[in-house]
């Protein structure tokens, strides 16, 4: 049982920690009533810049590189959610709409500068990845140690601990008490003196932030080099974990635990006895099944914040 | 506003964010030390240079028509079907599979192969629109997760149930075949198929059951105003449904024509055909009216299709167009800021 926990949970922790930080974007996001489709786009856009930053000054920053590779991600990721800002806050486009057209620009942009920079539709691998580690003492803690900290990303943890931060923020804060209420009934947190669409602009930014650097920890640890197939889909699943956690930090934390198992499981399985019988698509579909049927209220119902994808407009009723 | 004025704007809106993209993309292409007017150059070459790429052009269109039209149909009961993806994939699987294990003369297998494309869509369409209409779901997250879900599966049958763990299934029978000699002569062997014939037909028909049915009358009504056309009798339950339903058959038909036109086969895929997301664009620009999203269609292919030829022709990557498309989809969204402009312009000019 332990072989088997050892086995898993590490592969868990690896898979979840994008979908951790680009789902808490999305909760950010959606909790200030901008929804947020383009949580995939930006997950993109964080790869591309975390890879390509990663092999332009692998050379001078040594070590360092990848944990300033992934800042820099998240930098431009949040400079380019300004977009999604601009349009669905300031011109009241449709949401939805415009999350799909920053999917498209993220991928068309990512793929035609890589192909204008390195001459072929793919980076190179990068030489300076973020590594597995074992963390010093906490490893050596008997049956937990192995289990959660040998042979570890310390990035998992930052995404963990970054979630409880979320929490922090959105429930114990004042700005997180702005920012839900802007999400759930704009017009009375305007009477209130809430700046409706600032809230709505740092909600967003934030999100392209944390989506940024997701994206950015996907590909530094999971694939190492950057092309159209490098996120395929993560955002989508990350955006499945923010309903599935119910639009709390900690809810999708949880779900973007359980979908990075539903992905382990999926590589793992075959080590597993019971599991292995399981057809792989099961395993594969499984996020998505389930994040309908939370929808559908059979786990739980899932209700959204009450003016998500409402564009506010001050004066009407 | 007068009507006129709207129906100016509705013209004006996307033709004037076409020229923005186009003028976007020429922005790009000189940072990144291109040419513009070679690579636009080059475009125009790659869709329309001889018979063989008009050929391909009109190819390309095709499934565009019919995915916009999907998306267009269910944007008029106001629901936003971002599902043509999974729609388009699990048409796709349906067409070929009745294509390969059916033994009929054409004239009962093709009809037959392309209504299992339809069908398939149309089931694909109807979960989600069962889920609004019953639970109050909303239909964007769960077609986004269908889409997945008919990726992951579609993959599976192909491996295992329709070949022996290959990625590509065998070519189906001539019988259920849309490819034309005829056509291909003509365009010296492109991949044009009588598709086109079809896609357009399906315009026709989407135009005939939103302007001239009761049943379009009432889709129309609901997307309008849900509680206004419950209190007149409608059953708003069955108006969701059967514009999902009629959405999911328009794309079911574009992977149709992929399967049984285009290809003739259905493979696995490690990403999405795109088809499903383009038609978003295509439906947005052609304002969800049939007619405006074949021209909307036209556009599109031509853009996708030509971008073929700027890498060779100009040294740009076909990314270009992507981005193109992504900046026209902000700025027809963002009409508002044209519409602004347009209304500060003419104020002026009084």
């Amino acid at each position: 049982m332990i072989d088997i926990l050892q086995s898993v949970i590490p592969t868990v922790l690896f898979f979840s920690a994008p979908l951790i930080l680009t789902a808490l974007g999305g909760v950010f996001s959606e909790r200030s009533g901008v929804i947020n489709i383009g949580l995939e786009g930006l997950m993109v856009i964080g790869a591309f810049v975390g890879i390509v930053f990663n092999l332009t000054f692998a050379d001078s920053l040594g070590a360092w590189t990848p944990w300033i590779s992934i800042i820099v991600a998240s930098i431009v990721g949040a400079l380019f959610s300004v977009i999604h800002a601009v349009a669905s806050v300031s011109l009241r486009a449709d949401q939805t709409v415009s999350g799909v057209a920053i999917n498209m620009l993220a991928l068309g942009l990512g793929v035609y500068l890589t192909k204008v920079w390195y001459d072929k539709g793919q980076t190179d691998m990068v030489t300076q990845p973020f590594f597995s580690t074992n963390i010093p003492i906490l490893s050596e803690i008997p049956v937990i140690g192995p289990i959660f900290f040998k042979g570890i990303y310390v990035t998992s943890y930052i995404a963990i601990i970054l979630a409880f931060v979320a929490w922090y923020v959105l429930y114990k804060t004042a700005f997180g008490l702005r920012l839900r209420a802007v999400g759930e009934h704009p017009m009375a947190a305007d009477t209130n003196g809430i700046n409706v669409y600032k809230m709505r602009y740092i909600a967003v930014i934030i999100s392209g932030a944390l989506g940024g650097l997701g994206g950015s920890i996907f590909a530094l640890t999971i694939v190492s080099n950057f092309s159209h197939s490098t996120i395929v889909g993560q955002g989508f699943m990350a955006l499945a974990a923010v309903i599935f956690g119910k639009w709390h930090p900690l809810g999708a934390m949880g779900a973007a635990l359980f979908f990075g198992f539903a992905q382990s499981l999926s590589i793992v399985s075959s080590g597993i006895p019971v599991l292995s019988d399981i057809p792989q698509v099961f395993l594969l579909i499984a996020p998505y099944l389930l994040t309908i049927l939370a929808l559908a209220g059979f786990i739980g119902r899932a209700e959204a914040p009450r003016a998500n994808g409402v564009p506010y407009i001050k004066g009407s009723r | 506003m007068t009507t006129n004025n709207n129906r100016l704007f509705g013209l004006l809106v996307p033709v004037i964010s076409v020229i923005l993209g186009l003028l976007v993309g020429a922005i790009i292409m000189i940072a990144s030390g291109h040419n513009p007017i070679e690579a636009y150059g080059a475009l125009w070459r790659g869709a329309f240079g001889d018979a063989f790429t008009i050929g391909e052009t009109i190819r390309r269109i095709t499934p565009l028509i019919l995915t916009g039209l999907a998306i267009a149909f269910a944007f008029r009961t106001g629901l936003f079907n971002i599902g043509a993806e999974g729609q388009v994939i699990v048409g796709w699987l349906a067409a070929v599979w009745v294509g390969l294990a059916v033994d009929a003369p054409m004239i009962i297998h093709l009809p037959m192969a392309i209504l299992a494309g339809a069908i398939a869509g149309g089931l694909w369409g109807f979960i989600p629109g069962i889920l609004k209409a019953k639970l109050g779901v909303h239909e964007v997250i769960v077609t986004i997760m269908m889409n997945y879900i008919a990726m992951f599966v579609s993959n599976e049958i192909v491996r295992s149930v329709l070949t022996d763990h290959k990625t590509t299934t065998e070519r189906i029978a001539d019988t259920a075949s849309l490819s034309s000699a005829w056509l291909q002569g003509l365009t010296f062997y492109s991949r044009m198929h009588y598709g086109i014939l079809i896609a357009l037909f399906a315009a026709v028909v989407m135009w005939f059951i939103i302007q001239r049915t009761t049943l379009g009358y009432e889709l129309k009504a609901v997307g309008f105003n849900k509680h206004a056309s419950k209190y007149a009798g409608m059953n708003v339950s069955k108006s969701i449904v059967l514009s999902m339903v009629i959405a999911g058959g328009f794309a079911g038909l574009a992977g149709a024509m992929e399967g049984l036109g285009t290809y003739g086969s259905v493979s696995v895929i490690s990403g999405f055909t795109n088809l499903g997301f383009d038609g978003i664009a295509v439906a947005l620009l052609g304002a969800n009216n049939p007619f405006g999203v074949v021209l909307a269609a036209i556009l599109f292919g031509v853009l996708k299709e030509g971008a073929g030829e700027m890498p060779t022709g100009a040294g740009v990557p076909t990314e270009l167009v992507d981005i193109i498309i992504a900046i026209i989809i902000f700025f027809v969204a963002s009409s508002y800021i044209i519409r602004w402009a347009l209304l500060r312009f003419k104020k002026e000019g009084k």
